[in-house]
C-alpha cells in the first residue's frame, strides 16, 4: 500500500516528498506489472497528447493510458470500481508528455492499490508542477536542440540525407523510448512515493551536461552547415567571407532585440524582400 | 523532379498526406521528432526525388526551428507541415544530388515560414475543437465511460492529421508554381541568393544556441570555442 505524502513548497511551486524526509525509504516494488499490460500503456503512452485542449489538457490522454491497467480492478471494464477510477483519471493534468509516464505509472499503481480516491486526486494536482518543468527543461530545452544541432553537424560534415535522419531519429528516441518506458517503470515501482525517482540525478543535473554538450554542438555544427549549405567551395573567396561575416553581426543583432520580436518573423521579412527585389525590381 | 501545371498534380495527394503524418507527431502521436524540419522536409524532398535539395531546405528551417522551444501550452510555430511543404517546393526542376534553385530554395524557406505560422494558429484552433467535442461529452466522461474516453482521444488525433495534410493541401501547389514562376524571373545569382538565405537562418541558430543555454555556467565560453574550432575545420576541410 502507498504511503501518505505531502505538498511541499519546492521546485518552484509544488513537489512531492514522503512525511519522513531524511529517512531511507525503502520502496516496496510492488505486485508485477504483467508484460501485456506494461506495453499497452507504453504504447497509449505515446498518443497521451492525443486530445491536448486548454481545458482537461492532457487529462482524457492520462486516462486513456492507464486505462489497460485499471481492467485489473475487482468487476472489470463494466464494474463500479473501474468507471469510477477511469474518471478520475480523465480529469484535468498536465505533465510534459515524456514524462507522463510517471504519473500514468504511479496512478496506475494507486488506483489497483486501492488508495483513497480523496489522496488520488491531491497526488495528481501536485504532480502536474513537477512533471511539467521538469520534462521541459530535460526534454524541449537540452534534450530536443542537442539532438537537433547534432543534425545539423552531421549534415555540415557531408553526411547523405539518410545517415542525417537515421543518426537525428535514432539518438533522439534512444533517449525519448527510454525515457517514457523508464518513467512508467517507476512510477509503477513508487506508486505516490514518487520523490525519490524525481530526484534522479539525470531528470536533476542532466539539462546543465546536455546544455554544455549541445553548446559544443552548436559551434561545430554552425560553420559546417553554413559552408555545406551554401554550396561548399574555396572558403577565401568572396562570398564564403561575407557570409563569415555577416552571420555573427545578425545574431549579434537578433540577440539584442530579444523579446521584442523573433527570429523567424525578421528572416520572413529579409527574404520577402530579397525575393521581391530578385523578381520585380 | 517537379514542374509546373499539371504534372504538379499527382504529387498534390500525397505531399498532404504526409503533411498530415508529419503534423500528426508534432504533439498528438508519437512525438518521433519525424517533425523536425531537417527531417520531414528531407523526406519530402526525397519522395519529388531531391532528397538533398529537401535536406539542405530541411537544414535551413531547423535553423529557425531552434528558436522556438515547444515549451508547455506556449504557441509556437507548426514546423512539420510546413517543411513537408518547403521540402517539396525546395525539390522544384531539380532531382539526385543537386542543391536547390536558387529561387526555389529562397521561396521554399518563406512559404515554410508562412506555413509554419498558419500551422500554429491552426493548432491552437484545434485544440479549441478537441475542447469543444469534449464539453458535449462531459457527463459520459464523468461516469467513466470507456468508449467516450477512447473517442475522444481517436478524435484529437484524426482532426490533427486532417489538420496537417489539409494545410498540406492548400500550400503546397500554389507554392510550387510560386516557385516554378519566381524561377524564370530571379535576377539575383545563385551563390549570392544562397548566401543570404543562409546568413539569416545561420544567425537566428546562433543567436538561439547564445540564449537558450545562457543560464548554464561556461556555455558561451565553450560555444565560442567550438565556433572556432568548426570554423578551422571549414578552413582546413576548404
Amino acid at each position: 500500500m502507498a504511503e501518505p505524502f505531502s505538498r511541499a513548497p519546492t521546485h518552484g511551486g509544488v513537489a512531492l516528498s514522503t512525511p519522513e524526509s531524511g529517512a531511507d525509504v525503502v520502496v516496496d516494488p510492488g505486485p508485477p506489472l504483467d508484460a501485456g499490460t506494461h506495453y499497452s500503456m507504453l504504447l497509449r503512452s505515446l498518443a497521451v497528447q492525443g486530445s491536448w485542449n486548454y481545458e482537461s489538457l492532457v487529462g482524457n490522454g492520462v486516462g486513456f493510458c492507464v486505462e489497460p491497467a485499471l481492467r485489473r480492478l475487482p468487476g472489470g471494464v463494466t464494474g463500479e470500481a473501474y468507471r469510477s477510477a477511469l474518471a478520475r483519471q480523465c480529469a484535468y493534468f498536465n505533465a510534459h508528455p515524456y514524462l507522463a509516464t510517471l504519473a500514468i505509472g504511479a496512478l496506475a499503481r494507486a488506483e489497483l492499490d486501492h488508495v483513497l480516491p480523496a489522496r488520488i486526486e491531491r497526488f495528481r494536482t501536485a504532480l502536474c508542477g513537477p512533471l511539467g518543468s521538469v520534462g521541459d527543461r530535460l526534454v524541449w530545452a537540452s534534450w530536443l536542440p542537442a539532438c537537433s544541432l547534432l543534425a545539423l553537424l552531421l549534415f555540415g560534415v557531408g553526411w547523405s540525407p539518410v545517415w542525417v535522419l537515421g543518426g537525428f531519429l535514432a539518438v533522439y528516441n534512444v533517449g525519448h523510448i527510454g525515457l517514457r518506458e523508464w518513467g512508467l517503470r517507476q512510477g509503477w515501482r513508487h506508486g505516490l512515493r514518487l520523490a525519490s525517482a524525481l530526484a534522479h540525478p539525470v531528470l536533476q543535473h542532466g539539462p546543465r551536461y546536455i546544455g554544455r554538450v549541445a553548446a559544443v554542438l552548436g559551434g561545430l555544427a554552425l560553420p559546417l552547415a553554413v559552408h555545406r549549405a551554401i554550396g561548399g567551395g574555396p572558403v577565401l573567396a568572396k562570398i564564403p567571407v561575407v557570409v563569415a561575416v555577416m552571420t555573427p553581426l545578425l545574431a549579434v543583432v537578433l540577440v539584442r532585440v530579444h523579446g521584442r520580436t523573433e527570429g523567424w518573423r525578421l528572416v520572413l521579412l529579409l527574404l520577402a524582400i530579397l525575393t521581391l527585389y530578385s523578381v520585380i525590381g | 523532379m517537379v514542374t509546373p501545371g499539371a504534372a504538379l498534380l499527382p504529387h498534390v495527394l500525397p505531399i498532404a498526406l504526409l503533411a498530415g503524418v508529419v503534423g500528426l507527431d508534432v504533439v498528438s502521436f508519437p512525438q518521433a521528432m519525424v517533425s523536425r524540419p531537417i527531417v520531414a522536409a528531407t523526406i519530402a524532398g526525397a519522395f519529388l526525388g531531391a532528397p538533398i535539395a529537401g535536406l539542405a531546405c530541411g537544414a535551413a528551417l531547423e535553423c529557425l526551428a531552434l528558436e522556438a522551444l515547444p515549451v508547455g501550452a506556449s504557441r509556437y510555430p507548426e514546423w512539420g507541415s510546413a517543411s513537408v511543404v518547403a521540402g517539396a517546393v525546395s525539390a522544384y526542376g531539380v532531382e539526385g544530388n543537386m542543391l536547390p534553385h536558387p529561387a526555389a530554395f529562397a521561396i521554399a524557406v518563406v512559404v515554410g515560414i508562412l506555413v509554419a505560422w498558419i500551422g500554429g494558429v491552426s493548432m491552437v484552433k484545434h485544440r479549441q475543437l478537441i475542447a469543444s467535442f469534449a464539453r458535449g461529452r462531459v457527463l459520459q466522461l464523468a461516469e467513466g465511460n470507456r468508449n467516450t474516453v477512447v473517442g475522444l482521444q481517436v478524435f484529437g488525433m484524426t482532426a490533427d492529421l486532417a489538420r496537417g495534410a489539409l494545410l498540406g493541401l492548400m500550400a503546397y501547389a500554389p507554392a510550387s508554381l510560386l516557385a516554378g514562376w519566381a524561377d524564370t524571373r530571379w535576377r539575383l545569382a545563385e551563390d549570392v541568393t544562397r548566401a543570404c538565405v543562409v546568413v539569416a537562418v545561420a544567425a537566428v541558430a546562433a543567436a538561439a544556441v547564445w540564449k537558450d543555454f545562457h543560464a548554464i555556467r561556461g556555455t558561451r565560453r565553450l560555444f565560442l570555442a567550438s565556433l572556432a574550432v568548426g570554423t578551422m575545420l571549414v578552413v582546413l576541410r576548404g
